[in-house]
């Protein structure tokens, strides 16, 4: 209360001042503006919907080639997005659709099990890394932990297309080989992400969740037996 | 003694607090500074726990829902839940070892949990127990019925939605039942020598790890195999439980004590029971209209391929 009291008291003659109708006042209030302000940057109101659309693809392009090549960088943590992980999702599931039988429930998954397997497992192994004192925020492990499907997602498309060919041994050894080793991928690419993150006594606890995540994707994928 | 540490934690509260509690349990240093662990002061007698986390909630008082053991802050905070997380990959290592090799005399809660029960373990052993039952069954199935002209590989993945409802229920509501029925016949002593729900749900939890290598090994077709395997599986883990709880129960009358252990090795053998005989054989669920089901049952009966 003293302090509001001496503020206003510099300014306590002002309150008399006034100014009379015969002197003519008259100007241009306007905002002056800078032409190197940042905010160009955040006004896309104006640009063309293909420079829009292109932007957030080319985001995604450039997380697909991190995941690719993975090495310990921050691209994929520092600006998230879901659309890679949708993206890989829903093919996913697509794919992992036409197999046998699907309409009798001894079949394998159905779509929703798809999505519910990735979505909630990847909502479970964010909340578990969280709990157990990891420093990443929820979304960006979640963005790490979809963009890491991409190599099991590009191993059930070469399965398809092997399945095309028959579904004999030689079929099954060379599904299997591509499997493990786009799981391992995977895996590594997650960990490869996500290590920093973590206290270190309790690495082992974080990973293990991935593995079996990325198990179970694997394991959905080498069971995929089409109709016949 | 609450104002004396009311002082010092006013005076700095950054310093973290050991103390000395009255009850039998060890003792525990307050914990891990930082990253939003509040530090929990061990010990059945005291009610109200010293939060020392950074954060809006201050110092308050637990809920008592859970023995007043770890629990900081309200539940509907994150640092609550932490706090049944608070465990390290070699502690986490070091149960799942004590529950595959019980000695008598060494209780598991207090030997192994120590007053730190965790919710990592129970829940991470369901998950993957509910995948490795699921995923070996159906490779038990397709390994059985591989010869078979007629047989079409099918992944069966419904079954792991049925392994999950059957695992996660067995791992929850039982330890529920236990607790509630153990807190209701020990009365008003509930502090001395009554197990805490988390520590119910943890050894209960941890005592389902004997089946995932089992449920793995059952894999090999050979009925006996697979016979010796749970019972050798239930006896580990029966052992596990039994020689936890009997200190708690024995107390009780003679007849309540023995049927209350009875129940518990009953449930868990009925676990490991209908887990094999859905998951693993074949002669049962094969529909009456599948052409194929006369040689399935033959080939059961066999015990070489």
């Amino acid at each position: 209360m003293a302090a509001a009291e001496e503020a206003s008291r510099p300014f306590a003659g002002l309150s008399d001042v006034s100014i009379s109708e015969d002197i003519p006042v008259e100007g241009d209030i306007s905002v002056p503006v800078g032409s190197t302000r940042r905010d160009d940057e955040f006004s896309t109101l104006d640009e063309p919907v293909k420079e829009t659309i292109l932007r957030d693809l080319r985001a995604v392009g450039n997380k697909f080639i991190h995941v690719l090549y993975p090495k310990r960088s921050t691209a994929l943590l520092r600006d998230w997005d879901l659309w890679g992980p949708l993206l890989l999702c829903v093919t996913l599931a697509l794919l992992l659709q036409g197999g046998a039988a699907d309409s009798d429930d001894q079949g394998g998954p159905q779509f929703a099990e798809v999505f519910v397997i990735v979505w909630f497992g990847s909502i479970i192994i964010t909340l578990n890394s969280k709990l157990l004192g990891g420093t990443i925020s929820f979304f960006q492990s979640l963005c790490v932990l979809g963009y890491c499907i991409m190599p099991l997602t590009a191993a059930m498309a070469v399965c398809r297309i092997v399945l095309v060919g028959g579904s004999g041994t030689v079929s099954f050894a060379v599904r299997l080989a591509v499997v493990s080793v786009s799981f391992g991928w995977s895996t590594f690419a997650s960990t490869a992400f996500l290590a920093d993150s973590q206290p270190p006594n309790r690495k082992a606890l974080v990973v293990y969740p991935v593995f079996l995540f990325y198990f179970v994707i694997g394991w959905m994928i080498l069971t995929f037996s089409p109709s016949q | 003694e609450f104002e004396e540490a009311a002082e010092l934690l006013s005076a700095d509260p950054g310093a973290s607090t050991l103390s000395m509690s009255s009850s039998k349990n060890t003792t525990t240093a307050a914990a891990t500074a930082g990253g939003g662990g509040g530090g929990g002061v061990g010990g059945g007698g005291e009610d109200v726990k010293l939060d020392l986390s950074d954060d809006e909630e201050g110092q308050e008082e637990s809920s008592e829902l859970l023995g007043g053991q770890k629990a900081t802050g309200g539940f509907w905070t994150f640092e609550y839940y932490q706090s049944f997380f608070n465990v390290d990959t070699m502690q986490v290592l070091d149960r799942v070892k004590g529950s595959m090799m019980p000695l008598p005399g060494r209780n598991f809660i207090k030997h192994h949990l120590r007053s730190n029960p965790d919710l990592y373990g129970p829940f991470w052993i369901c998950v993957t127990l509910v995948f490795s039952v699921a995923i070996s069954g159906n490779l038990s199935i397709f390994l059985t019925k591989m010869g078979t002209p007629t047989y079409h590989y099918r992944p069966q993945f419904h079954r792991v939605t049925i392994a999950a409802v059957v695992i996660f229920m067995y791992a929850w509501l039982v330890p529920i039942g236990l607790w509630g029925f153990l807190t209701w016949r020990q009365g008003s002593e509930r502090q001395i020598g009554g197990y805490s729900f988390m520590e119910t749900v943890c050894v209960y939890g941890y005592s389902l790890f004997i089946y995932i290598p089992t449920s793995v090994l059952w894999i090999i077709p050979y009925e006996w195999v697979r016979w010796t395997l749970i019972v050798v599986a239930m006896v580990i883990s029966g052992s596990v439980l039994v020689l936890t709880f009997w200190p708690v129960v024995r107390d009780d009358t003679k007849v309540m004590a023995v049927a209350t252990v009875v129940t518990i090795v009953a449930l868990h053998t009925l676990l490991a029971i209908g887990c094999k005989m859905y998951f693993f054989q074949t002669a049962v669920h094969v529909p009456a209209s599948d052409p194929t089901a006369q040689p399935i049952q033959l080939t059961q009966a066999t015990t070489h391929h």
